[in-house]
């Protein structure tokens, strides 16, 4: 009886806790990321939607800004954000290492702001 | 931030109902650089975007005069009378494109010789010009182009906002010297916050009787045109619907022949040489867009469209008289798989043609069906490849059961420069008395060769379209410029061939056969092209044309008449800076070197209604001054064929229409000369 009870209360906590977590297919975020010229575009876009998960990117040359929508049951924002300094641009949360920002085209190599955390 | 999703969100619903809806977002974007005629390096087909500014540089009175200023389509008038303009794309006449407006096919069937001339020019937001297959969303027909023209819409055009379009009111006069007038009026009106309205009114008449070369006929028709539409746009962006419907009707007259004829005393008579077109129309469309909530990438569209369409004419003696009605419904579905570097449209399409047709005596009359279901995938690693593959399976009730696969690449080889490739089959119905009207104004007679096809006795036409181009910006002396090349090859596998080549057993008469291809006939055609913006403001476009043109006729290979082999195009615009409250000054010149045509046989006639084998080469002049007073008013003054080129011999057998050599239908260049005109536009904001 005891553990029949104790049962039933695993399976209510679960299935809170599952309900709590409803996923988004159609997530849409907005992250700041660092570039320069067309070929930054190129190269910032590419590698969002190397992601499985990103179903659109759309990187702006002048505001900087690149607006995905991605499905958050295959993917998040810092796997995207990940993928994107691994090509050598800064995001908020995730910086590129020196090595992969040295491997950037000429114009595209933007201003880093030395905050190194 | 909200405004920015309701202008996305729109943009996207609007991109539903464009062939290549994939593409828009990107052709949206670049209407904001207001260039008059936009080649994009990123849209995966071989399409120029015509804008409203280009359609401003050469006053157009309607959607036939509207490609003066572009050189990928050649304009020519269709015979000596009637003063209707023809295109031809790749050297191929319209009835081998597909004529849509917003994505609906519209000059087809009936209104193949005169469909053109039905849509003012103040009507028109934008044209796009696709060269070769084209995409299987809207049908199976095209085989050298697709044209779409854009209407405005009543909510006016989001991404160029200045448009000269876009008001509650606009009024625009035209007068010219060969006695024609145009008046355009247009309405605007917010009925609620989701339902807006629009009301076009068009009205022209030519009053004046010209005969400039004497030969006792009139060099264009007396002619009157009533046109009117209205519509109604819902538009509702939290719940993702754009929707659109569209009441049009349309009543054009027009008479020609002989000076003396009077349609009261002599119609169906001897006395005097006489035509009359008189045609009526009427449209019900509409369409409706839904995207999908939060994905901007996955929309559905529903277009649906009805018409009348009836015309009743005589040339002499012969009557042609053809009724048409016809329902065509879309159904397409947009989305991605997996994101948006794979897109893809499919749906479903039927269509009802309901055709009523005498050519004297003889009845024609038939209906059309078909249904079909289509599917195009398009790849673009937003980068320097873009494909776009679609096919579609249709069962037509002449045509059969048939497949249409169509395929379009884009590759960029380095900077600025675009590489495409396209490939895709068409199938139709030669509608042969409709698209060739202008011979019922000569003494031919009408032989069909054929009885046992489905198609006034005819098979179908199938022909394959390649074609490669190429184009490359670059600075030179520190100007923008570009060139580039495109060459094409249609193939026809069956065709009908139109033959005026052959002389009837009995000497000096004259007759056209219509027979199924036996053995090839293809269009090559070649275009290079060089533009440079020479200063600022300063704009040159050169384009030289080759074609190759040739089919097996009863009498062997030959060239097809009425088709040059060489020609060359320039455009010289020019424009001064906007100064204030909106003052400015525009030029235009444009320059056509035609080289000669081969015309069809008239060898057998005595010499005085003989022509030679080919016509001259000749050049023809256009020119065009606009002066903006404020940004809701402006006069332009222009002249057509300033170099007073005429065609000697327009109508052969002038003296005696009803006699055997009688034929106005052989056109190689202007009939009237020189004419000018003048008008105004003016707006309220």
């Amino acid at each position: 009886m005891r553990n029949l009870f104790l049962g039933m209360m695993l399976v209510v906590i679960t299935l809170s806790a599952q309900a709590q977590e409803k996923k988004n297919k159609n997530a849409k975020h907005t992250i700041e990321v660092n570039g320069n010229c067309e070929q930054c575009q190129k190269r910032i876009q590419k590698a969002a939607f190397s992601v499985a998960g990103v179903k659109t990117a759309v990187w702006s040359i002048e505001t900087h800004k690149l607006d995905l929508t991605l499905n958050e049951e295959k993917t998040t924002i810092d796997a995207v954000a990940k993928a994107i300094a691994k090509v050598g641009h800064d995001t908020e949360n995730v910086k590129a290492t020196q090595e992969d920002y040295d491997n950037l085209h000429h114009c595209c190599k933007y201003e880093r702001q030395e905050t190194n955390k | 931030m909200m405004k920015k999703q309701i202008s996305i969100l729109l943009l996207g619903l609007l991109g539903v109902f464009s062939s290549y809806s994939q593409d828009t977002l990107q052709a949206v974007k670049v209407i904001s650089k207001n260039k008059g005629l936009h080649k994009s390096l990123k849209i995966t087909a071989n399409t120029t975007l015509v804008t409203s500014k280009e359609l401003l540089k050469a006053a157009c009175c309607n959607l036939a005069e509207s490609f003066e200023t572009n050189p990928s389509i050649d304009v020519n008038f269709s015979d000596a009378l009637t003063g209707t303009k023809q295109i031809k794309m790749l050297g191929l006449t319209s009835p081998y494109l597909m004529i849509a407006e917003e994505n609906i096919p519209s000059v087809r069937g009936a209104s193949q010789a005169y469909g053109l001339s039905f849509t003012p020019g103040t009507w028109i937001e934008s044209i796009q010009i696709t060269k070769g297959a084209g995409s299987v969303v809207n049908g199976y027909e095209s085989i050298s182009g697709q044209i779409n023209t854009e209407l405005i819409k009543p909510i006016g055009n989001i991404a160029n906002a200045s448009s000269l379009r876009s008001s509650p009111f606009l009024l625009n006069f035209y007068g010219s010297s060969d006695s024609r007038f145009e008046l355009n009026t247009h309405f605007n009106l917010k009925i609620s916050d989701k339902w807006t309205s629009a009301l076009f009114v068009h009205g022209n008449a030519r009053t004046g009787k010209n005969d400039m070369n004497d030969d006792g006929f009139l060099d264009n028709p007396l002619a009157k045109q009533i046109n009117i539409l209205n519509r109604y746009q819902y538009y509702n962006a939290e719940k993702g619907l754009v929707s659109f419907i569209n009441f049009r009707y349309m009543n054009d007259k027009k008479q020609t022949g002989e000076l003396d004829f009077n349609p009261n005393k002599d119609k169906g008579t001897t006395n005097f040489w006489g035509s009359e077109i008189n045609t009526e129309r009427f449209d019900v469309s509409s369409k409706v867009g839904y995207v999908f909530k939060d994905m901007p990438y996955q929309s559905i569209g529903f277009q649906n469209a009805f018409n009348t369409h009836n015309q009743e004419s005589y040339f002499g003696l012969n009557q042609y008289n053809i009724k048409q009605s016809s329902f065509y419904s879309n159904l397409i579905f947009n989305s991605i798989i997996s994101n948006t570097m794979h897109k893809f449209a499919t749906g479903l399409n039927f269509t009802y043609d309901k055709y009523q047709e005498f050519v004297n005596v003889n009845d024609y009359s038939r209906f059309d069906n078909s249904v079909g279901a289509f599917f195009e995938y398009t790849y673009d690693n937003y980068d320097n490849f873009s494909f776009i593959a679609g096919g579609r399976v249709d069962n037509h009730n002449r045509l059969g059961t048939f497949i249409t696969p169509r395929l379009h690449i884009r590759y960029n080889p380095w900077e600025k420069a675009v590489l495409r490739f396209s490939a895709g089959r068409g199938k139709r119905t030669a509608n042969i008395f409709a698209e060739n009207q202008p011979l019922f104004a000569s003494s031919r007679s009408f032989n069909v060769l054929h009885t046992s096809g489905k198609i006034y006795g005819l098979d179908p036409e199938i022909a394959w379209n390649y074609g490669l181009s190429f184009n490359q910006k670059f600075i030179i002396f520190g100007k923008n410029a570009d060139a580039g090349f495109d060459f094409y090859k249609t193939d026809f596998t069956k065709q009908v061939v139109v033959d005026l080549y052959t002389a009837p057993a009995i000497p000096g008469t004259h007759q056209v056969l219509f027979y199924n291809l036996n053995g090839k006939s293809f269009a090559n055609s070649l275009q290079v092209d060089f533009n440079v913006e020479i200063l600022k403001h300063l704009d040159l476009r050169t384009a030289y044309k080759y074609y190759d043109i040739q089919t097996d006729y009863l009498s062997g290979r030959s060239e097809r008449p009425l088709q040059a082999k060489h020609r060359f195009f320039a455009n010289l615009g020019y424009e001064t800076h906007i100064i204030e409250k909106g003052k400015q000054w525009k030029f235009d010149f444009t320059y056509n070197w035609m080289g000669e045509q081969k015309l069809p046989e008239t060898a057998s006639n005595p010499v005085v209604d003989r022509l030679p084998q080919y016509s001259p080469s000749f050049s023809l002049m256009n020119a065009q001054i606009t002066r903006t007073f404020s940004s809701v008013f402006e006069m332009y003054i222009g002249g057509e064929n300033i170099g007073n080129y005429k065609q000697e011999k327009a109508i052969l057998g002038s003296e005696n229409p009803f006699g055997t050599t009688f034929d106005a239908s052989i056109s190689y260049a202007p009939i009237f000369g020189q004419m000018y005109y003048a008008g105004l536009r003016f707006k309220i904001k």
